[in-house]
Formats: C-alpha cells, structure tokens, sequence
C-alpha cells in the first residue's frame, strides 16, 4: 500500500472515532476508551484487510472478524455503517430499547456481526471454531479476533491460544489491543500479563509486536500473518486507551463512562469534527 | 433392543451413523471420548473430530464458532463439567447466539457412583433449562437416546442431551420413535401419575407394577423433554388422576420437578410430590446403594405415590 492510502485509513480511524464518540454521547452510556484504543486497528482491518460483501453478510467465502472486548461495540458498529452493512444514522441508537445496537455485539440483530460477544475471554474459541471450519470446507476465509488486554486474563483465552497453536491454525489472526488499563486501574498493576509476547511465542504462535496506531504497521503485521505457515498469528499492537482525546487518554476513569455537555464537544473539537 | 445398555454406547453409535449421512456433523470433546462414546465417531471420522483436552470452555466455544460456520457441532464431556464448568460459555456463546450446538453430557446424577460428589451433577438440568433458547432432553433408555440423538441433529437450536454413566434396562423396544415435543404415555391409571425422566422411567413403571397389584392403577408418563415441557400430556395425566408424583435422578430443585410444579401451580393444583435429590450433594458408592439411600428407586416411588394419595383423598 502506499502512503496516500495509509493516509486514508488513518482518516477513516479519525472518523470512526468521532462517530463512537458521537454514538455514545448520544446513548448517555457506553465504553470509549477501549473503543477509541482499537480505532486503527479496526480501520485497517475494515477497510483494507478484510474481505467483505455488504450487500451479502452470509457471503460463505467472507472472512470473519469477532470482537472478542464487545465493549467497543459502538467502533465495530461505526466500522460496519461506513461499509456500508447499514445506514450511518442508525448508529445513534445505540443502546437504546429495540435498537439493533446492543449494549454488546448481537449477531442475531445487526447484519455484519459475525458474533455475539461481550462476556470477555470467549471470542477466541469461537475464531478456533470458524478457522477449523474453513479448513473441513477447503474455504479461503480468514479469521480475525481482537482482544483486549485486560481480557487476556481470562483462563479460556489461554485455553484457545493452546488448542490454536496444537490445530495450527494459520488462517488466524488474533490482536490484543494492548492499551495497559483495566476497570481496577493499570493491567500492570492489577494483573501483569507480561511477558506477553514470550508467552504467545511459548505457546507455539507467531507473534508480532507493533504500534497500533500506526496504520502502515498495522497493514504490515496483517501481511506477514498471511505469510506464516503452519501456526496462528497473534499481533501485540500497544495503544493508548482513549487516544485522540487528551483527557481520556491514559485515563482509566473514560473505560465506560460517556462524554457529555462541554466534555462532548471538546472531544469532537479534538478528533477534528467539522 | 432387550438387553441392557448404557445411553452413551447408544450416543457414540448413533452419532457414528449420522457421521456417514451428514457431513456437516461435527464432533467435539474433552479428554473423556471414551467414556462419552464419541470415540465411536472418531475413529470413523478422525478429521471431524476434535480433541480440545481437558478445556471445557474452549469446548463450547469452538462449537459455537464451527455452528457459525453451518456445521452441527455434538459438544461431549460429563455433565457436570459441560454445564458447571462452562456454563457462561453455554450461555453467551451459545444460547444467545442462538447456536445450532448438541450439548451431549454422560455421567450425570448419582448412578457416577464410586467417583463421587464432585463427578455427579444434580444440578444440571437446573442450570440449563434456565436458559433461554435451550432445549432439554434426558432419554429414559438405549433406544430413546438413539432417537433423541437424531432428532437433536435434525433441529435447529442449541440442545442439552443428559445421559447416564451405567447401563439401564430398556423401556421401549425398536420401532418405537419419539416425537419432539410430545411426552410418552406408558402406562395408564386413573388414581395417580408418575411423571419421570432418565432412568427413573424404568422404576415407575416398576412402581407401577407393584401398585397395580395393591389396586391403585398409576398412569406413568416419560417426560423425556424437560424443555419445551409437554404441559398438554402433563395436565391430561393430571386432570385424570388429580395426583402427581414426579421422579428424576437430580435436585428436586431446578429440574423435572420444578418443571412440573410450575405448570400444575398455575395451570391445575393438584397434590404434587417431587422425588429426586433433596438439595443435598451424592457421595461415593455403588449406584444401586446411592440410589437406595437418596431415595430413588421403585419402592420409594410406590411410598410417594401412597402419600399423594393420602393428600388426595383429603384435598
């Protein structure tokens, strides 16, 4: 990819950010800090690595992303209305009674949300399923499944890791979005995952470390996933909860709690909000 | 079938059989396929089978995600550890997902035996027929469990199958088909009902034989769907008798019983008499002498349906 195009899925990141942002002011609740932590990753993927079909969701060839931190839901929600999966209008009824956009990711009521999630630790089995499957099927799919730091602590993720590694699943791809905070406070100080990265290597994946907002590294980690035979891929993209705001950012106080009034309006000024 | 079999040999072989029809069909398990029988289906098809070692909630969650691919995934371990251990697994991933996962656990209630307490559940039909989207079934022999198993495959939805650790004598013979949805009547009496499940089927009808010979003529009824409950068969027994007795090898809290109150206390009071274990945990033990000191053979059953009786007569 060249740089024009890293320049626009960085825009797309920006955008998705004031969207989330947007949604969950609107709402009056929801996560942004882990929402907006992932915006890059989720552009990249969205819109240059996966391969999708708006117009046919059940499209059995397409590749599968599940959000296993279904906390940011309002950024897969924001990424699925700019492809185009519904209207970008829509967005703004999140969580609202009968709205298709759950609190958490509901497969069953938005087109486009390969699984439902938001109990935290569960989204890698289910990419271990869908991966087996496309192997039983000779299909090309790939799957995709975006963790959150805090949710490696959960023992199934491990359980997952192990078993993924063990099928050699290598048309799997999982990313912690590593921003270092959790509902108590720093993951450091709560729960330690480290060594991380050895840990994964340990359990028998390839691993990649990167900055995740940077989009060309992003693109390039999704790349050499591609290339790697015989073992899943996990990417240890390092972020900043709540990036693109300066008060959220770093700021454990904005995992779930939602910009209002002048708090709003700052952080839309921020993200570049016409 | 007129010998005795356990309902796990009759799952792994009727899952192999559906391996050869279906290719969708999918089989999953915890480090107990031979104990489960879905050995019998990986031998046959290794390359459909998969092993996830002792890793329960990695279990339920790779057949949620090969049910999202379209395949029928059978998801096997002891029942205590397929409801218990992964039972927010089952929940989230599968329920509200709304996946097309066969949850078949072996092992379950006391007839474990030697093994013990923390190998036996008595709560699992509790924990799943509290949760919605579940389908509940726990077949009475060899023979209704091949049948239930097939039907399990054919429907669409997740499906909790409870089967037994030890062999049990058959109720139905070969032709028989069970129906989703409909309880079978086996038997028909005007004074009383039992209302049984599993292996409890066999002793009310053992019940039922001893009774008929003190003159109380008892209907039993196999009410091998805990969930979606047959409440049509279940308030005709209980409009014709106006005495029910219900009998499951679990807690008498969250299973059959509790099924059975709920519907008789809002639809048609009648005395009711829960057998099953009271709120309490098994032990170690042969199974006929767990069953004995919990209070789940044929001869407590004939005392239950004694003091139904009694309550009937005063009602």
């Amino acid at each position: 990819m060249d740089t024009a195009t890293h320049k626009e899925l960085e825009q797309k990141a920006q955008r998705l950010r004031r969207l989330v942002i947007k949604m969950i002011g609107t709402a009056g609740s929801g996560h942004p800090g882990g929402s907006l932590s992932a915006a890059e990753i989720i552009s990249v993927l969205y819109f240059h690595e996966l391969r999708l079909d708006p117009q046919r969701p059940d499209w059995p060839d397409r590749d599968r992303f599940i959000l296993s931190k279904g906390h940011a839901a309002p950024l897969l929600y924001a990424a699925l209305a700019e492809r185009g999966f519904f209207p970008v209008d829509e967005l703004f009824t999140l969580r609202r009674l009968g709205s298709r956009l759950q609190g958490h990711p509901d497969c069953r009521r938005l087109p486009g949300v390969e699984m439902s999630t938001g109990s935290l630790g569960q989204g890698l089995s289910v990419g271990n399923g869908l991966a087996l499957a496309a192997r039983l099927d000779g299909r090309a799919y790939r799957v995709y499944v975006l963790l959150g730091d805090g949710e490696v602590q959960e023992g199934m993720v491990w359980e997952a890791g192990m078993a993924a590694a063990f099928w050699r699943l290598d048309n799997l791809v999982a990313i912690v979005d590593y921003n270092g905070l959790q509902i108590d406070g720093p993951v450091a100080a709560v729960m330690s995952l480290e060594p991380l990265a050895e840990k994964w290597r340990a359990f028998g994946w390839e691993v990649v470390c990167i900055d995740g907002h940077c989009v060309a590294e992003v693109c390039g980690a999704l790349a050499h996933a591609r290339s790697v035979k015989g073992k899943p891929t996990m990417i240890v993209a390092a972020t900043v909860k709540g990036k693109g705001v300066s008060f959220m950012e770093n700021r454990v106080e904005w995992h779930g709690v939602a910009p209002q009034g002048e708090q709003l309006a700052q952080a839309l000024e921020e993200l570049g909000d016409e | 079938m007129s010998r005795k079999m356990t309902t796990r040999e009759a799952y792994g072989q009727t899952l192999a059989a559906l391996g050869a029809e279906n290719p969708a069909i999918v089989v999953l398990d915890a480090d107990l396929s031979k104990s489960t029988r879905t050995d019998l289906f990986a031998a046959r098809f290794p390359e459909r089978f998969f092993n996830v070692g002792i890793a329960e909630q990695n279990l339920m969650g790779t057949a949620a995600g090969l049910a999202l691919a379209g395949k029928i995934p059978f998801a096997s371990s002891f029942a205590v550890f397929a409801t218990g251990r992964a039972f927010e697994q089952v929940r989230n991933s599968i329920c509200h997902a709304r996946l097309n996962v066969k949850i078949v656990a072996s092992h379950a209630g006391i007839t474990v035996g030697e093994d013990g307490a923390s190998h036996q559940a008595v709560e699992d039909l509790a924990l799943m027929r509290a949760l919605p989207q579940m389908t509940v079934i726990v077949p009475a022999d060899a023979v209704q469990t091949a049948q239930a198993v097939r039907a399990a495959a054919a429907y669409v939805g997740p499906v909790y199958l409870r089967l037994g650790r030890p062999a049990v004598a058959p109720v139905y013979d070969e032709d028989y088909r069970f129906v989703w949805g409909r309880a079978d009547v086996l038997r028909e009496g005007r004074d009383a009902s039992i209302v049984a499940c599993g292996i409890m089927v066999a002793q009310a009808l053992e019940a039922a034989a001893i009774l008929a010979q003190e003159g109380i003529e008892v209907t039993v009824v196999n009410m091998a769907m805990i969930k979606p409950l047959d409440t049509v068969t279940l308030l005709a027994a209980a409009r014709r008798t106006g005495a029910v007795v219900t009998a499951e090898e679990h807690s008498i809290i969250g299973g059959l019983g509790s099924a059975v109150a709920e519907v008789l206390g809002e639809e048609y009071p009648v005395p009711l008499l829960r057998v099953g274990l009271p709120d309490v945990f098994g032990e170690s033990g042969r199974p006929e002498e767990l069953l004995a000191k919990y209070g789940l053979t044929a001869s407590h059953l004939v005392k239950a349906v004694h003091q139904v009786l009694a309550r009937k007569r005063h009602a």
